[in-house]
């Protein structure tokens, strides 16, 4: 989030990787909080295990009293003291939650509740990087994570503690919690979002009335991440919950849960930084296909629509998206998209790059997909065709001439009178438009002629 | 294909089947071919390209010209209606033009035939496309009368706020000013109920639109409801769960807070204000900080000095760096704005202490952001204030580690000259130059090299010779070449201040001496220095003696070279005289025509062509 543009960046537009070098020296960053409570030193109390059982509640919530103090970790030197004692209270407490049983007791929920809110919920801090790029640069990780880390641990402990309530932990996990929760998954540092990830699939888990709450809340974030800002860190984490959120829903889909697939997840591909999260994003596409193959059509449909115009590493991916959806695809879904589709399939051949041009035709070492086109190849062979015969002819790249040569070879014989046709016409209808072409000296025929070589660029 | 005008034009026609509209412009217009191009465009509305859907679309304009306004209406637009699904580029495209489409339509009697496209495009995901339609929408609002509003526009309004989609009531968010002005009171109350459920919505995208259309939307709303209605919303919105709302309605504040009597401020705006500047989320901070000037021109001095002043101490001394480097920058513009009556004292007892601690910060955006502001604070506090306290904090900076404080200092240079004079500073100065000059970032010796006219200006021309003449020449030789062409412009620039005379004694020399150097870089920095000089320089500098030293180089082995000297003979001409001229450039240039490399010919000859084609017409 670009708020100060730097004036750096105006003088010298170098400076980056000298930014970069103090970032790698600095990686941590501490978290904006507000700090109005006074520091008050921290004093060791007597550990759970050695108080007598009578006093170990109200020992209990002193200790996570005690945690609610938060320390600057962004100066190493100061508190040392308090903020080991708090790790070891935490450590303890850790240990505490996970392995007696009779401990959560009702009076326990709010104390635990405000001991995690007070140490985890806070305003993210501005990037210290304000042009971060998730796939080049170090995260910067957050500083107070020795205390971080073990409040995540015990919150995790805690709800899946078998003595653990739902329901009077909702009165504390509630929407605003969740809410909270959510918009830490923003968080540049990865050990907080893995954290999370786990966080709030166990919420999702256990508390029913706040379901349709976070899903509602995930699309709220996803839409914003795609049609507002174009930044956020969690989204491959999001996404992975989902799968796994998709993959429980009953049949047949709610009209909701169609319209975040249409809506979210399909003009989501279009993100600048899909190669972050594409593969938890087509794991979720494909999670619904194979839910009802009926939204097939209106998903290769959408792709289709936002696919990469100039990126060749996403189309890489959205190739890669195709064939496993192709992969799961049914036969009748197949005949409704195989037109459009194998056009777009079509250019991708053709296309100078030949990552792509290779991603497109291992298409044809696919089993399955190799025995839909057979079924369809009267539709299929006359719409590659073209594509193919002159890549075979001008691909730069040999190895693309070699596979071609064996697709060429493969839908021969398939079909080897239509082959047979279609090469016949390809070259007599080249002819005529050369010699058209020549006769007329025309610009708007010669560009014909280039619309005839390129087939299928069109 | 009888006329051969249309010959190879029109193949789509053949190739793609046509439909009902393109037809039916081919048949009514047999006999006349005027029309055969706009039967393509339409076709091609529909055309697989999406380039030629565009191209069609963005001549939308002369379809509809062409097909009449009765057909536009009743064939065109129905069908742009039905065809809204297409590439996002295109219903941008088609958003921008249905805005400027009521002539076409047949005036401000049918603009409301425009609203059925116009409220599809409002409703789609794709941003841009959204915005452009309501962009549009707002403007046609302009041409309905009034009993079309309520009749056409005022409902479009409500469907879209009550969509199921958010984005329909986002794109409604930006309607409700538009037509409120202009409609019957019921129906203003009508408008306000929508504008207030929306900015109850439960999707954030909603209320962030809602929020953000706050203040605009209060402006034309009576005295009565914005006291009524607005406030208890922004009161609301102000305390949103998501701080990306919060930061919005602090900009509807400034605009709230110029429409409140000054006695309301206080119980209505203040308390959510406040509240604002200390918000848990640094980026409402960052907003008040960055709206501070606005925010302190609309709720006046008093309100100001009991409130503002230790707000914007707060912000100054903020823990988030975004937030000090934003309070930063408005430094100035708030002490400029201050009551004159208590103006100095606040600034010396509140904000300058602050001020002084930002001089140390650890974060260099914030004390760049302070360089770039703290010189105008020289002009508010007068000479012995200055003197005083200012200038530890400009010399202080001068030293900083980091080049850009130091840039930003010695570019405001101007505001401290007026008040103290520069060479007060001088002392601190040209160390500073000095290290910038030599900076290891080219960009940063080319932002220094840029101010330096205006230093030598402020400067003086005896101090410019002792100190930093040596400087200047010393960019020419820079092994970065934008420096080296920075460095001959400067130059020029030195020359039209300082006068020929000056550049005769001091530059000329140096820069007629490289023409020697080993180097063919330096070498051709000769050339490109007399190009720009020479007309600074006046003529008999230029033909005694920069043109000697050109035509010289004529003889350099190196190809560059002599297509330099080809290209300055050109540059230079028009200050020679004509003599000049054909006795001396003439001949070299010639000879120049004929050089073994291709390059030195093909300039030589331009230069040939370009200076006597004229000339010889003038002694003929």
């Amino acid at each position: 989030m670009s708020i100060i543009a730097t004036a750096t960046e105006k003088v010298d537009g170098f400076t980056r990787k000298s930014m970069r070098k103090a970032q790698k020296q600095k990686k941590s960053q501490g978290s904006s909080q507000f700090r109005t409570q006074a520091l008050t030193e921290l004093s060791p109390l007597p550990q759970l295990k050695d108080a007598p059982s009578t006093e170990q509640q109200e020992l209990f919530s002193q200790k996570l009293q005690q945690c609610c103090m938060l320390f600057d970790f962004m100066d190493s030197v100061t508190d040392l003291k308090s903020k080991e004692i708090k790790r070891a209270t935490l450590n303890e407490l850790v240990d505490y939650v996970s392995t007696n049983r009779g401990v959560l007791v009702e009076t326990a929920y709010p104390e635990i509740s405000n001991m995690i809110c007070t140490n985890i919920f806070r305003t993210l801090p501005p990037s210290d990087n304000p042009d971060f790029d998730p796939e080049e640069d170090e995260p910067t990780l957050e500083a107070s994570w020795p205390h971080i880390q073990l409040v995540y641990e015990f919150l995790l402990r805690f709800l899946e503690n078998p003595d653990f309530q739902p329901s009077i932990a909702k009165r504390y996990i509630d929407q605003k919690f969740v809410l909270q929760l959510l918009e830490l998954f923003d968080s540049e540092d990865p050990r907080e979002r893995d954290f999370l990830k786990t966080v709030l699939h166990r919420i999702y888990g256990k508390f029913l009335g706040l379901r349709a709450f976070i899903r509602k809340q995930i699309n709220n974030i996803f839409l914003r991440f795609i049609y507002e800002t174009d930044h956020f860190n969690g989204v491959a984490e999001l996404l992975e919950i989902l799968g796994s959120i998709i993959n429980g829903f009953a049949l047949p889909l709610k009209a909701e849960h169609k319209q975040f697939l249409m809506k979210v997840l399909v003009p989501m591909h279009t993100a600048k930084g899909l190669a972050l999260f594409h593969a938890q994003l087509a794991y979720c596409v494909v999670q619904f296909l194979e839910k009802d193959p009926i939204l097939t059509e209106p998903v290769i449909r959408g792709l289709l629509k936002f696919w990469p115009k100039t990126c060749s590493q996403k189309e890489v991916m959205y190739l890669g998206e195709i064939e496993e959806i192709l992969d799961v695809i049914e036969p009748t879904q197949f005949k409704k998209i195989q037109e459009p589709l194998f056009k777009q399939i079509s250019r991708c051949v053709a296309n100078p790059h030949f990552q792509v041009a290779e991603r497109a035709l291992y298409f044809w070492n696919n089993e399955y997909i190799l025995s839909l086109i057979e079924e369809n190849i009267d539709k299929v062979l006359p719409i590659m065709f073209g594509s193919l015969y002159r890549i075979s002819k001008e691909h730069w790249n040999p190895t693309i001439v070699a596979l071609v040569y064996n697709v060429l070879k493969t839908l021969m014989e398939m079909n080897s009178t239509l082959f047979d046709e279609l090469t016949a016409s390809y070259k007599s209808d080249r002819q005529r438009v050369e010699v058209e072409a020549s006769c007329y000296g025309d610009a708007s025929l010669r560009q014909d002629l280039g619309n005839w070589s390129g087939l299928g660029e069109g | 294909m009888s006329n051969p005008k249309f010959k190879y034009a029109p193949i789509s026609v053949f190739l793609f089947p046509f439909y009902n509209l393109a037809c039916g412009i081919l048949l009514c217009t047999d006999g006349d071919d005027s029309l055969y191009p706009i039967a393509v465009l339409i076709d091609e509305l529909r055309n697989e390209d999406v380039q030629l859907r565009l191209n069609s679309i963005k001549k939308l304009s002369t379809i509809a010209l062409a097909l009449g306004v009765e057909r536009t209406r009743t064939e065109l637009l129905p069908f742009l209606t039905d065809t809204i699904y297409d590439e996002d580029e295109v219903l941008l495209a088609l958003a921008e033009q249905l805005g400027n489409f009521t002539m076409l339509v047949g005036g401000p009697e049918y603009v409301h035939c425009l609203l059925p496209p116009l409220e599809s495009l409002a409703t789609v995901e794709e941003t841009v496309v959204r915005d452009k339609a309501v962009e549009s929408l707002r403007k046609i609002s302009q041409e309905h009368s009034p009993v079309d509003l309520e009749v056409h526009f005022e409902p479009l309004v409500k469907r879209l706020a009550s969509g199921d989609w958010f984005t329909s009531r986002t794109s409604a968010c930006g309607l409700f000013s538009v037509c409120y002005p202009r409609v019957s009171s019921t129906v203003k109350a009508e408008i306000r109920q929508h504008f207030r459920t929306l900015c109850s919505d439960d999707t954030p995208m909603v209320r962030r639109a809602a929020a953000s259309k706050l203040g605009e939307f209060a402006k034309v709303l009576e005295l009565d409801y914005v006291k009524s209605d607005i406030i208890s919303l922004f009161t609301a919105l102000a305390s949103d769960e998501q701080d990306s709302v919060r930061l919005l309605a602090v900009e509807a504040c400034v605009s709230i807070a110029t429409l409140l009597p000054q006695e309301d401020l206080e119980t209505l705006v203040m308390p959510t204000l406040r509240q604002a500047a200390e918000d848990k989320s640094w980026r409402v901070r960052y907003m008040v900080a960055d709206k501070f000037s606005e925010l302190q021109k609309a709720v006046g001095p008093e309100i100001t000095k009991n409130d503002l002043v230790p707000a914007f101490q707060n912000l100054l001394k903020d823990c988030e760096a975004e937030v000090r480097a934003a309070a930063a920058n408005k430094v100035k513009e708030f002490c400029e704005n201050l009551p004159e009556d208590s103006r100095e004292t606040i600034i010396m007892t509140h904000i300058l202490p602050c001020v002084k601690e930002l001089v140390s910060d650890t974060n260099q955006h914030v004390k760049s952001a302070l360089a770039s502001v703290i010189m105008g604070l020289s002009t508010i506090l007068g000479k012995d204030n200055t003197v005083e306290h200012l200038l530890p904090l400009f010399l202080a900076q001068l030293k900083d580690e980091c080049p850009e404080v130091r840039l930003n200092i010695i570019s405001n240079l101007d505001c401290v000259n007026e008040v103290i004079g520069i060479r007060q500073l001088s002392q601190s100065l040209l160390p500073a130059i000095v290290e910038l000059a030599e900076d290891a970032k080219w960009r940063v010796r080319l932002a220094i090299i840029e101010y330096m006219p205006l230093l030598a200006g402020q400067l003086g021309v005896e101090f410019f010779d002792e100190k930093l003449n040596t400087l200047c020449m010393a960019w020419l030789i820079d092994h970065v070449y934008a420096i080296r062409e920075a460095a001959t412009c400067n130059l020029m620039k030195l020359v039209e201040k300082f006068g020929a005379e000056w550049a005769q004694n001091t530059i000329v020399p140096k820069v007629l001496g490289m023409a020697n150097d080993p180097n063919y870089l330096h070498r051709m920095t000769t050339l490109f220095c007399i190009n720009s000089l020479s007309e600074a320089c006046g003529q008999e500098i230029t033909t005694k003696q920069m043109l000697p030293v050109v035509l010289k180089m004529s003889n350099d082995q190196v190809a560059n070279v002599r297509f330099n000297v080809a290209k300055s003979l050109q540059k230079i001409g028009p200050v020679l005289d004509s003599s000049a001229l054909q006795t001396e450039v003439k001949p070299v240039l010639e000879k120049l025509a004929t050089d073994t490399d291709m390059d030195v010919k093909y300039f030589a000859q331009e230069a040939i062509s370009g200076e006597f084609s004229s000339i010889n017409v003038l002694t003929e």
